[in-house]
């Protein structure tokens, strides 16, 4: 009832959108109106080295050392690579540990010791005047941060305030869909962080030379939008815009499409036409980090589901470990499936001994009984067309699947545009034979990594 | 996270979509109608059991698909239709048409109309012997030629017509009244389904409602129907004016025979139809194209059924030269990571 009052709405105002796309349960109500909160620390922290697309970061600290809250423990390992600093005052316990991962290989981390005693006070910055500061420096900065995209890809910010050779950035398109259900951690920044959001805003557009900014959000958060709106400064290039509610709205080349009306080329990036994408909370901290110099140490995160008796949106250090969260916001260990991130895009974990990385959104815990975890019947594809309609990329889902069902991997790859699919999910949530359409086209696609590798 | 609507559902409501038409074919042909519809459908399910059992294939039944085919084909035969022919249309529909190709899914063609398009070739009489409707005392005694015994050749009916009709009649269709006698049936008799003509396909009305419910609930794409019957119009509406005593009007096209059920719920198979949504319509326009070249053209008087057969056959072609164009694809196809 709530989506066909939605859809009467948008056919009202007419709010941009993308064509196709779903609109499966929000179920944000559960969190939309809670404010950021603060957990305890954790007694032990870990913090994987390799929390960011790119190469991972290189410890520069040693067993046994004591380390102030804030202070950088790894330090980048290339250009396309961030800093780590430490989440907690304590002690190192282990340096390149190999612990559990959401993605299934064990990856090297640091472990620290959180001091009981400690009051935790970030002692570790250096004031600076970011107006001063030349795009250069900001783009140091932003790495010094240790800043990634906190939206959930994870990719380095500074990477994408210095365009490829030749191409510039003339619009920033800031991104506060968060179309995933259940989150609203994005929501929560708007509202309570528009200040900084807005600071960092200002501050990207400096260093990219951006002359406008666009936030687009959803239209199931206009509080948000006229939060926004109201404390934009006049004349500040920046502007504030509604969108349907739509997954996968947030997506970056969607809420380009939907913003702008243009596409960005297949195999390209945003900055192919100008374009730059960051996410709301990834800018709000940039506001809050840059110009006190500090680094990237905790982030807000979604905690939500069924399975939650606490849900809420919580400050959660970087490294605290999954286990530890779900006992804070009484989330029994009996769970169906927690998952990082949102349901359509996260990763089921197998192990709650993994931690929060820079990259999660979310934790969404399901009860075991849960209707989406039943197992279903996987019939032959009918061939209703139903994914045609749900896929943003206007891909052949149906046909895809049918080649990955005859493994014509390197078919899928060349004739049917394999490598524009971004794993969206809409397929297999439309699809009435319930046929994983998402998870063949990842394991296609890994399989056409390693035989590119293999020569 | 996953939308409610399964395959089971989608069939299912195929079946209800197919059950109000199968009500009106009874009340107007009686009993005859509702041996036939229980016969093809009863003869349908078991051959699927039948090559699952042989074929070591999970039971499928519970995806209501073969029950649909059952009511379908039962839908597409003359209501006096030999019932033990029946059922081998039945057995040669789901067996050859569909549990052959491997079950749900991968039939190539629409298993109920291979199974009317075997009998069509084997019993030619049969099948075009039509009684009329509203018979008197329809609900207390067969049509003769449906009890006919199996192997054997039905008995006459046109005795029995006589006996039970006040008026002459023909035992042509509107179709066939057209074409060879150039005598049009009132449009609005081809609309709430007066008029002779096999078990399901004489109210268009009906027909085209029950196909609403259908695309309403997004079960069935309006697309495919919409192409026919814009190029059934296109391609009649000129000859019509040119010469209206030769050529039927479009309206007449539309409502009679089996175009508005063929339209509805047989093209609109989703297994044996297109993908994309252009090839959607490309489809919808080689049915209508076909039937009204083979209607008019050809020596049958009905098209649809071999239309929709063609096109079936078709459809991957159409598929493949219909490909949606990707997100980012440049002008000349390639997107630039296609360089790489």
């Amino acid at each position: 009832m709530k989506r066909l009052q939605m859809g009467f709405l948008n056919f009202l105002t007419k709010r941009k959108t993308f064509p196709h796309g779903i609109h499966p349960l929000e179920h944000k109500e559960l969190t939309a109106q809670l404010k950021i909160r603060r957990l305890p620390f954790a007694h032990r922290m870990i913090i994987p080295l390799s929390q960011h697309r790119g190469a991972p970061s290189l410890p520069i600290v040693k067993v046994g050392q004591e380390v102030v809250r804030g202070e950088p423990i790894a330090e980048a390992g290339g250009f396309v690579s961030v800093p780590m600093h430490s989440p907690v005052t304590g002690v190192v316990r282990a340096v390149n540990e190999l612990v559990a991962t959401p993605e299934g290989p064990k990856a090297r981390a640091i472990i620290i010791e959180t001091y009981a005693g400690s009051r935790q006070e970030v002692l570790f910055e250096g004031y600076r005047d970011i107006d001063t500061m030349s795009p250069q420096e900001l783009v140091q900065a932003v790495q010094d941060a240790g800043m990634v995209g906190l939206g959930g890809a994870a990719f380095p910010s500074h990477v994408k305030l210095l365009p490829p050779e030749g191409k510039k950035i003339d619009t920033l398109v800031v991104n506060g869909c968060e179309c995933e259900p259940y989150l609203t951690c994005d929501h929560r920044i708007m509202l309570e962080q528009t200040e900084k959001l807005i600071r960092g805003i200002r501050m990207v557009m400096k260093a990219t030379g951006a002359q406008r900014a666009i936030i687009g959000v959803e239209d199931n958060k206009l509080d948000a939008v006229t939060q926004i709106r109201e404390k934009l400064p006049a004349d500040s290039g920046i502007s504030c815009e509604a969108v349907e509610t739509k997954y996968p709205q947030g997506a970056e080349k969607m809420l380009i499409t939907s913003l702008l009306g243009k596409e960005v080329p297949s195999g390209g990036i945003p900055a192919d036409i100008g374009v730059a994408v960051y996410n709301v909370g990834t800018l709000a901290q940039l506001g809050e980090l840059i110009p006190k110099g500090r680094g990237l140490i905790e982030r807000v995160v979604t905690l939500s589901g069924p399975g939650v008796e606490k849900p809420g949106n919580y400050l959660v250090p970087i490294g605290t470990p999954l286990r530890f969260l779900l006992e804070q916001v009484g989330a029994k260990c009996d769970a169906g499936e927690v998952i990082l991130g949102g349901p359509m895009m996260g990763m089921a974990v197998a192990s709650l001994d993994v931690a929060i990385t820079k990259g999660v959104s979310g934790v969404v815990v399901y009860k075991p009984q849960e209707e989406d975890l039943k197992p279903r019947t996987v019939f032959p594809c009918i061939k209703c067309g139903e994914c045609l309609s749900a896929c943003p990329v206007r891909l052949n889902p149906a046909m895809l699947g049918q080649l990955a069902g005859v493994r014509e991997y390197e078919l899928m790859e060349t004739d049917y545009h394999l490598n524009d699919c971004f794993e969206c999910g809409c397929c297999s949530y439309v699809c009435p034979s319930n046929i994983p359409l998402t998870q063949y086209f990842r394991i296609a696609k890994a399989i056409n990594r390693e035989a590119k590798i293999i020569g | 996270m996953k939308r409610a609507v399964s395959v089971e559902q989608i069939m299912r409501n195929v079946v209800y979509a197919l059950l109000p038409i199968c009500g009106w074919s009874i009340y107007q042909f009686g009993i005859s109608a509702l041996a036939l519809i229980l016969v093809t459908t009863l003869s349908c399910i078991l051959t699927e059991a039948f090559f699952n059992w042989m074929s070591d294939r999970p039971n499928s039944l519970g995806d209501y698909s073969v029950a649909i085919t059952g009511l379908l084909l039962a839908l597409t035969l003359p209501p006096g239709f030999p019932l033990w022919m029946a059922a081998v249309a039945g057995f040669i529909g789901v067996g050859l048409g569909k549990s052959l190709f491997g079950g749900l899914g991968y039939n190539v063609m629409n298993p109920a109309l291979i199974g009317r398009a075997f009998v069509q070739a084997a019993f030619p009489v049969a099948i075009t012997t039509c009684t009329p409707s509203f018979a008197p005392g329809r609900f207390l005694e067969f049509i003769p030629s449906s009890l006919a015994l199996p192997f054997m050749s039905p008995v006459d009916t046109s005795d029995w017509v006589r006996e039970h009709t006040i008026d002459s009649f023909s035992g042509a269709t509107p179709l066939a009244l057209q074409k060879f006698e150039h005598i049009t049936v009132d449009t609005m008799d081809l609309l709430t389904g007066s008029v002779a003509g096999s078990v399901g396909e004489t109210s268009a009305l009906l027909i085209f409602v029950c196909g609403l419910y259908l695309a309403a609930r997004k079960m069935m794409n309006l697309r495919i129907p919409a192409g026919i019957f814009t190029t059934t119009i296109v391609l009649t509406l000129p000859l019509y004016l040119m010469n209206p005593e030769v050529y039927p009007s479009p309206q007449f096209m539309l409502f009679s025979g089996g175009l508005m059920l063929g339209a509805m719920f047989m093209a609109t198979d989703m297994v044996a139809s297109p993908l994309t949504p252009r090839g959607l319509w490309l489809y919808g326009a080689v049915i209508g194209f076909l039937t009204v070249i083979i209607r008019l053209y050809g020596g049958l008087t009905e098209g649809v059924m071999y239309a929709i057969l063609v096109a079936n056959a078709l459809s991957p072609l159409i598929g493949s030269i219909t490909q949606p164009r990707v997100y980012g694809e440049t002008r000349d196809g390639r997107g630039k990571g296609a360089e790489s």
